[in-house]
């Protein structure tokens, strides 16, 4: 069975750019990344932008609505996800409102960090 | 500086290139934005450019194309820079890219040429549209819109928000990272593959400019009704929007709209600052020119194809009201008859509540009150001071005079603005003494 590890944490708590904390944080991703690699579990696994970066899709009344920031309904549960590449945000949005989940929930579109070069 | 006989020439030098950057300040940006691909970066480039230009122009004088020389000067320091930095190697790349295919465009020799202009107004329909975008927060469209666009200072715009400087300033650079982060394309939707949020994306710009005109128009603090500044930018805005995405409904029912209040700022603010409703305003303050702008812009927007604006319907009820040359002539019924319409378009309260005073000037104070009150009945209106200012009149011309003096009490208790406050105290004082005695 494949399992999806959603990684949650307090933006304002994790360590800030150019900090050791961070670069020891970072190298402990990449042991695990690695270690997971040769074990033979890993499929895919991004680091996400943070949450400012979020829009929110929705179809309502045959109407597509784009706001800023993530689902905001408490009522609503993670059920799925999409990885895609497009060219923008708004090719990025118009993909997200096709989605079907779209007329009754929220789809969170939210960029992914490219590799690090 | 010179100080002496020729300082007097070397101010007036200087205004007029103020007055220059004012005028083409926003399509420099525009244009530096696709070309360098990043809001915080053209910004910067505009402003080396005007500090060169300020250097240039009082001893070579002001090109004839101003927009191309500074788009150029911009872009060549930009590139510089970029160069200097050397961190940005895959930019510059991109950049000299850009700088062969934009190369016509802005070397000052061939800035008259048409193709040109056509290719700076597609860059200033991409600036008003990334402004306006919706993945971005309303309050940072409009201060996005007033700053790029309008070229406000942030200070001007903080003044007209009632906020500090600092609260705008962050949202400003909240909106700019926004815009890096999450990829927002300086497009507009013409260009955007499938791009089915066209209308949606259209609507989006005008709900920006009507709620600048509208801060301006009926402030929602403070203690001034009117900020004439706010009014001018969002009609500007409107006629920039018209001239670029002509024929539109909705946009010429939106500037319509804005004209035909507009016209009547004179008259609705009497001389100590005190608010003058629609009836007991002077009739010869209403300005003539802009009425005729906004009638004409009605008709045009009424005619077009398409589906019909809430601001061209909202536009054709204003024209009603300019039209009637006395109080008197005013076609109730027909405004009665287009408040139902945008009840259908747009069913809010403040529509509902606009149609019933409506209702009472065709079928007279009980009907009116009836629908008040059944809006009252569903919720969510308690805090709505203009519900209670409403109810109040109609229960005074039912005779009702002490059920009309309670729902003027809750206005005055939920109305934040001063002029209107001294209006509702005006009314229950009269109230208050026409009662009789131990009544």
């Amino acid at each position: 069975m494949n399992y999806l590890l959603l990684i949650y944490a307090n933006e304002a708590e994790e360590p800030a750019m150019g900090t050791a904390a961070l670069t020891s944080l970072m190298a402990d991703y990449t042991e695990f990344t690695k270690g997971i690699i040769k074990g033979g579990q890993f499929k895919a696994g991004d680091r996400l932008k943070p949450v400012s970066s979020a829009s929110t899709v929705r179809i309502r009344n045959g109407k597509v609505t784009i706001t800023d920031g993530p689902f905001a309904e408490t009522r609503e549960q993670l059920g799925g996800y999409y990885l895609i590449d497009a060219k923008n945000l708004d090719e990025a949005t118009a993909i997200a409102a096709r989605v079907p989940g779209a007329k009754y929930g929220s789809i969170e579109v939210r960029p992914v960090w490219p590799p690090q070069g | 500086m010179s100080v002496g006989p020729d300082n007097k020439a070397v101010m007036g030098a200087g205004q007029a290139i103020e007055e220059v950057f004012r005028r083409a300040g926003a399509q420099v940006l525009a244009t530096l934005i696709r070309l360098l691909g990043d809001f915080d970066l053209a910004e910067e480039a505009r402003q080396e450019a005007f500090a060169a230009a300020l250097e240039q122009w009082p001893v070579q004088g002001v090109p004839a194309n101003p927009s191309a020389w500074l788009i150029h000067i911009g872009r060549n320091k930009a590139v510089d820079r970029i160069r200097r930095d050397k961190l940005f190697r895959t930019k510059v790349l991109d950049l000299e890219t850009a700088a062969v295919d934009a190369e016509g465009g802005t070397r000052p020799e061939d800035a008259l040429d048409d193709t040109i202009d056509a290719m700076f107004a597609d860059d200033r329909l991409r600036l008003i549209f990334i402004c306006c975008h919706p993945a971005l927060t309303h309050e940072a469209q409009v201060a996005l819109t007033l700053r790029a666009v309008c070229g406000l200072t942030t200070q001007a715009v903080a003044r007209a928000f009632l906020v500090t400087e600092e609260t705008i300033a962050q949202r400003l650079v909240r909106a700019k990272k926004k815009i890096r982060d999450a990829g927002i394309p300086f497009e507009t939707p013409f260009e955007t593959s499938g791009g089915p949020m066209l209308d949606e994306r259209i609507e989006g710009v005008l709900a920006v400019i009507y709620s600048v005109f509208t801060e301006g128009y009926a402030a929602t603090a403070g203690s001034a009704l009117i900020d004439t500044e706010l009014c001018s930018e969002a009609i500007r805005l409107g006629r920039l929007l018209d001239g670029l995405l002509p024929n539109q409904p909705a946009v010429l029912g939106l500037l319509a709209l804005m004209l035909l209040h507009d016209a009547r700022r004179a008259a609705r603010v009497s001389a100590a600052g005190d608010l003058i409703l629609l009836e007991d305003q002077d009739r010869t303050l209403w300005d003539p020119v802009e009425i005729a702008e906004g009638l004409a812009l009605v008709e045009r927007s009424l005619s077009l194809r398409g589906r019909v604006s809430v601001y061209a319907v909202q536009a054709a009820i204003a024209a009603l009201h300019v039209r009637a040359l006395q109080k008197e002539d005013t076609d109730w019924p027909q405004i009665m008859g287009l408040y139902e319409v945008l009840l259908r378009l747009q069913p809010t309260p403040i529509v509902e509540l606009n149609h019933a005073v409506a209702v009472s000037m065709v079928d007279g104070p009980a009907r009116a009150l009836d629908l008040l009150d059944s809006l009252t009945a569903r919720g969510q209106v308690e805090q709505y001071h203009l519900l209670h200012s409403a109810r109040g009149r109609l229960l005074q011309r039912l005779g009702r005079s002490d059920e009309a003096l309670g729902a003027y009490r809750a206005a005055l208790n939920y109305a934040t603005l001063e002029p209107e406050r001294r209006f509702l105290s005006a009314r229950i004082a009269i109230l208050e003494e026409s009662r009789p005695e131990g009544g």
